[in-house]
This record gives C-alpha cells, sequence and structure tokens, in this order.
C-alpha cells in the first residue's frame, strides 16, 4: 500500500510559501502522493490552484484531490482545471471527484443541489469522451456513488473512518465493478487525518471544518490520529483490508507534520 | 462523576456495575419506573461468544448468571409434522426477572442507588449529573426529549411473547399451516420450569385469522389449539402478553452532549436473532472501557468517551440489525419456502441472516450438514455426497458437471458462459462485442469438463460504446457510432445517443436474428443458450415501465423466447437473463420481476439468471457480498423456476450456503486472479 499526505489547503491561514514548502518536502520525503480537498464557503485553497503550485515544486509525487466536489463547476471549467493539472504535471494527475455534502456550498456556487447526483454522472461521462488519460476516483457511501464510481472511474476514493468501515466500503466496490462488468478491480483509496504536534489544534479545526454535520463533527474529532502508535495502526489495518493508496490529510498547518509524519512512516 | 441512569434494564444496571467497578468514587443513581420483581417478557438467550465477553467484564456477575443458566445446544424445527434437529449451537438463556435481580444485587453490593417506582416523564425531573445514560429502552422519553435523529420502522411479523410451563429441550421452531397462512413459533427454555413462546405471523394473516379482534384468552385459546403438538398438553402463560409489531430503532447520533444513549434507546434487533439483550450488555461495557481510556476527568473527555463508544459500537450493531432485517424478512416470507423438502427448508432457516454458513454448520453439526448434503445429491443412501459447489445439476437432458458458472478460464467450472454475443451489428454494445456465435471454442470448454452457455444479447440503447475497461456506457464518437434501437426514443446515460423506438419491422427482424444466431449456437454445439433480457439492454427495456410506456410490457419478449425455443433444440436447456427489479423509483419491482420470471418459465425458459438494476442509468443498488441472493431466492420460491445467481459471491463457502439452502441452483463466482 502507498501512502501519502495531505496538503493542508483547507487549512485557515495556510500560505501560498507554506503550500508550496510542504509540497516540496512532500516530495523528498516517503510519500506516493500529495492530495487536496475541495471546499467552497471555509478559509480555503481551490483544489485546482493549490495542485498548480505544487506540480511547480514537485518532480515525482503524484497530485490528487481526494475529493474535489465536481458538481460546483460546470462540466467543460471541470475538464479544464483537470487537463491543466494534468499538463503542469508531466501527468501526475489523479482527479477524485464526488458530491460533497455541503448544501451551502451549492449554494454558494449557484449550482442545483438536488440533481448533483446525475450531473457528477454527466461530468464523468464527459471526462472518459474527452479525454483517456486521467485518472478518475469516484467517492461516496451511496449504491448510486458505488455505480457511478464503477461506471465510469478507474477506482473508489473511501471518505474515512475505521479500517473497518474501508473494509465493508470496499466490498462494495468491487461487487459494483463486477456488477458493472469491469474486468480487474477498482483501485481502492482511503484517507484519515492526523495531527502529531499539536493534537488540539487539529481536533479543533475539525470540530469547526465539520460543524455543519451538527454534533458528528465530535465524532470525526475524535478519530484525529494524535500518536504515532495510533498512525501505524490505522496504515497497517488500511492494507490489511486491502487499500491501495492511503492519504494521511494534516490538521495542523505547520510545516514539521511533514517531517512528523515522515518519520511515523519510515 | 456523578452518573444519573434513566431504566433499569439489562443495559444501565451493566453500565452501572461496570462503572462501579472500574472506579468506586462514582456516584452511580439508577431511576426505573417498575418495582423491582416486575417485567415483561420470559427468558433472554445469550451465545457462547456473548458469555465469553460477559465473563471478561465482570467475573461476579458472570458466574451467577451461568449458575443459574438453561443450556442447550440444539435446534429443532418442526415443519410438515416432521421435527429435525440440528445440534451444536450452544445457546443459554435465563429469566429475564432472574437476570435482573442478579444485576440489581450486583449493583446494591457495589453501592449504586437504585430507586424503583420511580417514573420519569419529564427529563427535567432527573437530578445533575456529569453524565446521563438514557437506557429507558425501545420508547426512551430521554431520546424523544432530544434530536438524536431517531427512525423507527416496524419489521417483519405481529408478534406475541408467551410463556409455557413445558420444559423445552431445545430451541425450536415450528411452522403451522393454517387457511389463513403460515403461523410460527420460537420457543426455547429458559430456567427448569418455563419456556419462552414467541407466536407470529404476517400481519395479513393475523388479520384473516382474526387475531387482530380477539381477547386475550381467545388469543391464548387459539395459539394453543394451532400448536398443541409442541406444547403436549401444556399452556400457555400470558404476562401481560399482547400481538406487537416489532419497531426496528435507528440513530443517527447516540449521544448529544453529556446524554448518551445504551441498549434498545439507541438501536433494536429483530427478536428472531435473539440478541437485544446480548447487544445492550455489550453496550455497557464499551462505553466502560471508553471511560477508562478516555478518563471522565471533564466535559471534553466525558465527551470523548461517548464519541470512542459510537465509533466502536456502530459498525457491530449495523452489522446486527442488517442480519435482523434479513431474519425478520424470512419469517415474513416463510410461507413462500414451504415448497422446499424439510432438510434444506431446515438449512435455509438456519442461514437466514448470512451470520452462518454452510461451513459453520458442518463444524457445528457435522451429521446434519452430510445428511443435507445427500439429500442435496439427490443419494440420500450413500455414505458422503460432495459438497454442494461440486453437485451436478441435471437440467432437462443437460448434466452439469457441478454448480459455478464462469465467464473466461473453464478450469473447474461447471458452465462457461461465453462474453455477450450479439444477435447483429447493431446489436453489439463495443465495436469488440462478437457478432454470431461461429468462432467460440465450445471444443475447448468440453475438454476442460464443462458445458458451455452461449448468452445472446442485443444491446439495444446501451450499444456503441467504448469497451469496458474505459469505463460503461461511455459512447463512441461519433464516426464510430451506429445508430441505436429501443423500446422507446430515450437515451441511457448522459452523452449517450438517442435510441430510434423500434417499430414492427425492427422487432420482426430482431425476433428473426434472435431465432438465427440461436439456430447457429446448437450447431455450434452449445450445451446452453441464455437470453439477454437484462440490465437496460434491448429486451429488458422493454420489460421496464421506465422505459416501456406499453400497457403489455411482455409480449415482445415473450416472442423472441418463443422464436428461440422453437429454435434451440428441446432438450438442451434455455436461460433467461433477467433483471428481477429495477431498484429504481417507479420501475420494476421484486413482484414485478416474480411475475415475469413466472411467464418465461411457462413459455419454455428452464432457469432464470437472476440480475438487478441498470434498467437506467441513475438507481439505487444495495452491493455488498452476496447482494442477488435474496433476490434469487424469492424469484427461485415464489417463481417456482431453478435460478443461477452472481452478485458477488467469494468463496465456494458462499457458494455453498446459496445453494444449500435452496436459493439458487447455479452460481457465479468473482474470484480476483
Ligand atoms: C419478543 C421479544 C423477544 C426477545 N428475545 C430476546 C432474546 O431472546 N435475547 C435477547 O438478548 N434479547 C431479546 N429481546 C430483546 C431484549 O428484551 C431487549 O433488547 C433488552 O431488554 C434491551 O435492554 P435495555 O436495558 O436496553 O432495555 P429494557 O430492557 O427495555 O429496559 C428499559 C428499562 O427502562 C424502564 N423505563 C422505561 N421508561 C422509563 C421511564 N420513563 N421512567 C423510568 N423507567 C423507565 C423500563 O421499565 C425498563 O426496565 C427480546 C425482545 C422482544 C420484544
Amino acid at each position: 500500500m502507498k501512502v501519502g499526505i495531505g496538503l493542508p489547503n483547507t487549512t485557515p491561514d495556510a500560505t501560498g510559501r507554506l503550500l508550496a514548502e510542504w509540497a516540496r518536502r512532500a516530495d523528498d520525503g516517503p510519500f506516493s502522493t500529495v492530495a487536496v480537498l475541495d471546499r467552497l464557503v471555509y478559509d480555503s485553497v481551490e483544489p485546482f490552484a493549490a495542485l498548480a503550485a505544487a506540480a511547480a515544486v514537485t518532480e515525482r509525487v503524484r497530485l490528487a484531490t481526494n475529493i474535489a466536489i465536481g458538481p460546483l463547476r460546470s462540466a467543460a471549467m471541470l475538464a479544464k482545471q483537470a487537463d491543466s493539472v494534468a499538463r503542469l504535471s508531466d501527468g501526475r494527475f489523479t482527479l477524485g471527484l464526488g458530491v460533497g455534502a455541503r448544501r451551502d456550498d451549492y449554494t454558494a456556487a449557484e449550482a442545483d443541489h438536488h440533481t448533483r447526483g446525475e450531473r457528477l454522472s454527466a461530468q464523468l461521462a464527459h471526462l472518459r469522451t474527452e479525454n483517456t488519460d486521467i485518472e478518475l476516483l469516484v467517492g461516496g457511501s451511496s449504491g448510486a456513488a458505488f455505480a457511478r464510481m464503477a461506471r465510469y472511474a478507474d477506482g473508489f476514493a473511501h471518505g474515512g473512518g475505521p479500517p473497518r468501515a474501508f473494509a465493508s466500503a470496499a466490498t462494495r466496490a468491487r461487487a459494483a465493478w463486477h456488477d458493472l462488468g469491469r474486468p480487474g478491480r477498482p483501485k481502492l483509496w482511503g484517507q484519515g487525518y492526523f495531527a502529531l504536534g499539536d493534537p488540539d489544534r487539529g481536533s479543533a479545526y475539525l470540530r469547526d471544518y465539520y460543524a455543519f454535520t451538527g454534533p458528528f463533527a465530535e465524532t470525526i474529532a475524535a478519530a484525529n490520529l494524535t500518536s504515532a502508535r495510533a498512525i501505524k495502526d490505522f496504515v497497517r489495518g488500511y492494507a490489511a483490508e486491502g487499500c491501495d493508496e492511503l492519504i494521511l490529510f494534516p490538521t495542523v498547518a505547520d510545516l514539521d507534520e511533514v517531517d512528523r509524519l515522515a518519520e511515523v512512516l519510515a | 462523576m456523578k452518573v444519573c441512569v434513566l431504566g433499569a434494564g439489562p443495559a444501565g444496571l451493566y453500565l452501572s456495575i461496570l462503572l462501579k467497578r472500574a472506579d468506586p468514587a462514582h456516584e452511580i443513581e439508577i431511576f426505573e419506573r417498575n418495582a423491582p420483581g416486575a417485567t415483561f417478557g420470559w427468558g433472554v438467550v445469550f451465545s457462547e461468544e456473548t458469555l465469553g465477553e460477559l465473563r471478561d467484564a465482570d467475573y461476579a456477575t458472570f458466574l451467577r448468571i451461568t449458575d443459574t443458566f438453561a443450556r442447550w445446544d440444539a435446534i429443532d424445527i418442526r415443519y410438515r409434522g416432521e421435527v429435525l434437529r440440528s445440534r451444536g449451537h450452544g445457546f443459554s438463556a435465563i429469566a429475564r426477572k432472574k437476570l435482573l435481580a442478579i444485576l440489581q444485587e450486583r449493583c446494591r453490593e457495589l453501592g449504586v442507588v437504585l430507586r424503583f417506582e420511580t417514573s420519569i416523564e419529564d427529563p427535567a425531573e432527573l437530578p445533575e449529573a456529569d453524565l446521563v445514560v438514557a437506557s429507558d429502552g425501545v420508547n426512551s422519553v430521554l431520546r424523544r426529549s432530544r434530536d438524536f435523529g431517531t427512525r423507527s420502522t416496524p419489521q417483519g411479523c405481529k408478534y406475541i411473547w408467551y410463556g409455557t410451563d413445558l420444559v423445552l429441550d431445545a430451541f425450536r421452531f415450528s411452522f403451522a399451516e393454517t387457511e389463513h397462512g403460515l403461523i410460527q413459533t420460537h420457543s426455547y427454555p429458559f430456567d427448569e420450569h418455563t419456556s419462552t413462546v414467541i407466536v407470529e405471523c404476517p400481519e395479513p394473516t393475523w388479520r384473516a385469522a382474526g387475531l387482530d379482534r380477539m381477547s386475550d384468552e381467545e388469543s391464548i385459546a387459539f395459539c394453543e389449539d394451532l400448536f398443541a403438538r409442541d406444547l403436549e398438553g401444556h399452556s400457555l402463560l400470558s404476562n401481560k402478553s399482547a400481538w406487537l409489531s416489532f419497531p426496528r430503532i435507528r440513530n443517527r447520533r447516540w449521544s448529544d452532549g453529556n446524554v448518551v444513549l445504551l441498549g434498545d434507546s439507541a438501536h433494536t434487533a429483530h427478536f428472531s436473532i435473539g440478541s437485544g439483550t446480548k447487544l445492550a450488555m455489550e453496550d455497557a461495557v464499551s462505553l466502560a472501557n471508553a471511560f477508562v481510556r478516555h478518563g471522565h476527568h471533564d466535559r471534553a473527555a466525558i465527551r470523548a468517551a461517548l464519541v470512542h463508544y459510537e465509533l466502536e459500537r456502530r459498525p457491530m450493531v449495523d452489522r446486527f440489525q442488517q442480519a435482523a432485517a434479513d431474519s425478520a424478512g424470512y419469517f415474513e416470507r416463510v410461507r413462500h419456502h414451504t415448497g422446499l423438502p424439510p432438510r434444506q427448508f431446515a438449512v435455509n432457516l438456519l442461514t437466514r441472516s448470512g451470520r452462518i454458513s454452510h461451513a459453520n454448520l458442518a463444524l457445528r453439526d457435522p451429521e446434519f450438514v452430510r445428511r443435507a448434503d445427500l439429500d442435496f445429491a439427490g443419494e440420500p443412501d450413500r455414505l458422503f455426497a460432495p459438497p454442494p459447489f461440486l453437485t451436478p445439476l441435471q437440467l432437462g437432458k443437460a448434466l452439469i458437471p457441478n454448480r459455478l458458472v464462469v465467464t473466461g478460464d473453464p478450469r473447474g467450472a461447471g458452465l462457461v458462459r461465453t462474453a455477450p454475443i450479439a444477435v447483429s451489428e447493431d446489436g453489439r454494445i463495443t465495436p469488440e462485442t462478437q457478432v454470431g456465435v461461429a468462432s467460440y471454442p465450445v471444443d475447448a470448454v468440453h475438454e476442460a469438463g464443462a458445458l458451455a452457455m452461449a448468452c445472446l444479447t442485443h444491446a439495444g440503447r446501451r450499444g456503441a460504446t467504448r469497451p469496458a475497461r474505459f469505463g460503461v456506457d461511455v459512447p463512441l464518437p461519433p464516426d464510430e457510432a451506429w445508430p441505436l434501437l429501443s423500446a422507446s426514443a430515450v437515451s441511457y446515460g448522459p452523452l449517450s445517443q438517442v435510441p430510434k423506438a423500434a417499430d414492427e419491422a425492427d422487432l420482426k427482424r430482431i425476433r428473426d436474428h434472435f431465432a438465427s444466431a440461436a439456430a447457429e449456437a446448437a450447431t455450434a454445439g452449445f450445451d446452453l443458450l441464455e437470453l439477454d433480457f437484462a440490465q437496460g439492454r434491448l429486451l429488458a427495456s422493454f420489460l421496464s415501465p421506465l422505459t416501456n410506456p406499453a400497457e403489455d410490457r411482455l409480449r415482445f419478449p415473450l416472442e423472441v423466447l418463443s422464436a428461440c425455443r422453437e429454435a434451440w433444440p428441446e432438450e438442451r436447456p434455455l436461460v433467461v437473463r433477467l433483471t428481477v427489479t429495477d431498484w429504481a423509483p417507479r420501475g420494476a419491482t421484486i413482484e414485478d420481476g416474480v411475475a415475469y420470471a413466472r411467464a418465461f418459465a411457462e413459455a419454455g425458459a428452464s432457469m432464470i439468471h437472476v440480475e438487478a438494476g441498470q434498467t437506467v442509468a441513475e438507481t439505487r443498488p444495495v452491493y455488498r457480498r452476496g447482494f442477488l441472493t435474496a433476490l434469487s431466492d424469492r424469484i427461485r420460491a415464489e417463481a417456482a423456476v431453478p435460478t443461477l445467481v452472481g452478485g458477488h459471491l467469494t468463496s465456494t463457502d458462499e457458494v455453498n450456503t446459496v445453494l444449500a439452502a435452496g436459493r439458487a441452483d447455479l452460481c457465479l463466482l468473482d474470484v480476483e486472479a
């Protein structure tokens, strides 16, 4: 299993300099991928812009949206952005897409929330028809999301949770893959949050970032991986469940976090 | 910490014991509306696995509980007058009253304060506390007083919980035929004098039998009479017993601030898998441990513990609720299984919730499985039979050497399906789809010991797409595409070509193409023929109300079937691959699927290959391991036709279970080479 690291593009106050240096260090480190999240109504850097900056200062790592909220953009705009990052990175790009969970993002983007699933399907069809080279992942936990993933994508991006939750999602992804008659098997990506330096700040960030989920934010904050042991257990658990690539997202935008995580994984 | 517990059921009492044991400084007060000895119900069952957990959590309680246990290891199934016994199941049961008495006593020893006969109608009456536990059961008032995102849905049959002074020596399921439908009992002993008898039946049967209007006495008399053979002259005892519907409770959140849901207030699991008390007590263990891990010195620590508890328990509870739903659904529809031979009926019952497989049963009771496998093989007089998946299947004149079906490498399989073969150029799915059967290596399949099945399709509006390695339903560029046909002029997916609605001339042509392809397949030496009426391809588009506005949706598919049946040798089986539910709003339902399957069987189909969904691009599939098994079970039982099923079966044990239980006759195995 490969392990990638998130770029703190949705952590408030992350500067351009910090994001670039973060990506550069990740390129030096043991990480396979640098990944970004997507959130419109929040103090954050737009995911494709963040990856464009990362592309300029890295040579080796893959760059991924894990995930970007497709339907906030038009199909053509999304394809353009994806194409641009792929070009800027010499093809080191993986496009993970989902419908997201926040209605306020849709309102702000003037995008219809009701038809988000169908619109994502249309975008995927568009991407698949126009450009066959970009690796596509789809996230989501509904049956419709798994079908969409199996129909158009190369793999599944899990939304986070303990290894057991990943395992059951992975089974559903494989079942959908066979059901749609795809050869081989889907790539399986997992993700988790970590904070090694300042766990309280990290967990406070998650509480804020997920405040829109109500009390569930607590649950997500409590699952933050805040010790070397917790990270190692998590990584081992995901590897055992057949994850191909695990992305660990930072909850504290402090450059030392890259080194700390590299050390734990070494 | 100061803890206020509402409800002295197993959940609240056990949590109090475990908390107090971990830290005697806790001040714990329990409020209970009933008097110490008053309770509903009779006995509760525990499995060996649960006992292990209880042993580790508090040995003193464990000892007292197990001292008074009724233990047995058999399940008896009375069906068509015969009683079949399956052993090795390792149950223990205890009177609910006794269990509560033990837990209460242990609470007192440890210094937990118990306030009986204190009904709390308004949570504001509860004293201030650091932690408030809502262990007040299914109808929790504490849960109602806040927003936990609660959903309550009735599940399964109407049921009533009786006792009897007959002491059984096994768990017993008994099925009684009445003129209004099947009525069944679940009964088990729980002490040296008494057994529990739960009587249940689907609501329509319950009404038709008049049980909805009977007095308590009449209801008892009715049940005593119906199950006289099981009761052996003993009577049924009521304990405020009433006919109820079981509510399945789910909550989006299990805690809010310092209030936490525990046991039935958080989740219920249908009683037919007998796990409510187990789950309640395991919740208590998990929550108590969470406080050991996170401490309870401040609000944040308490919150962390509550979150930890929910994260740990939820996946487990989800799994039990899924199994419980399967089990409840099984008993609601069990009347359709009365066609199964007794031992297969028993295997079907024992494996109903997906928690016990053929291999598990064989470990528990090798003799039972040996005989079930012999019955399955149709050779009850032999000493040993092969496992179900290696048992040949006689279908018409075709003898399929084993039950495994594959697409591709024939080694080890009984039946090999071809990739879809288009009956005409314009019926291709992709440019790579083979047209016509001519070049298929049937001999190689025969040499590998398997039979060969030709799968004929017409892609309909799902045609002219790129090969599946690039995604599915991705249209070809216009200059490479060909015109598509369907039942109506509606495109399949985004960017898909709008098909032409087939006219009478098209229909005739397509029917003739199918028939001549069938004849060619016969000449080429294929042993079975499969017609693709599934997943939104041409013939499926005629069957779904989503794609065919016509009244008589069966007409054209039946014409194609008849034409093929005529062109295909009579003694060779013909399989219809059928979408039995569209999994989409306003689409065809499983009830439609049953009706279609019946119609095709009458028109000469020897078997239904069960599929679901993909009629339209946006559907609501439910993917999991064996996701088509339950649908296959219904088609096989309700349409009385043999079935072939896939649905992500990944091991021979899963296949053995499906076959032995009579949920299908052939299985497609998904193996990731
Ligand atoms: C027909 C049937 C058969 C079952 N068979 C089994 C079985 O075989 N094995 C098994 O493990 N489980 C079985 N169960 C389930 C089992 O009874 C419950 O799951 C279990 O009792 C849950 O424990 P609990 O502590 O959460 O809730 P309960 O046992 O329901 O306890 C809640 C307590 O709170 C009290 N209370 C409620 N409201 C108030 C209030 N407002 N003020 C004060 N007190 C209040 C109640 O009086 C009660 O004592 C069965 C259930 C049914 C219906």
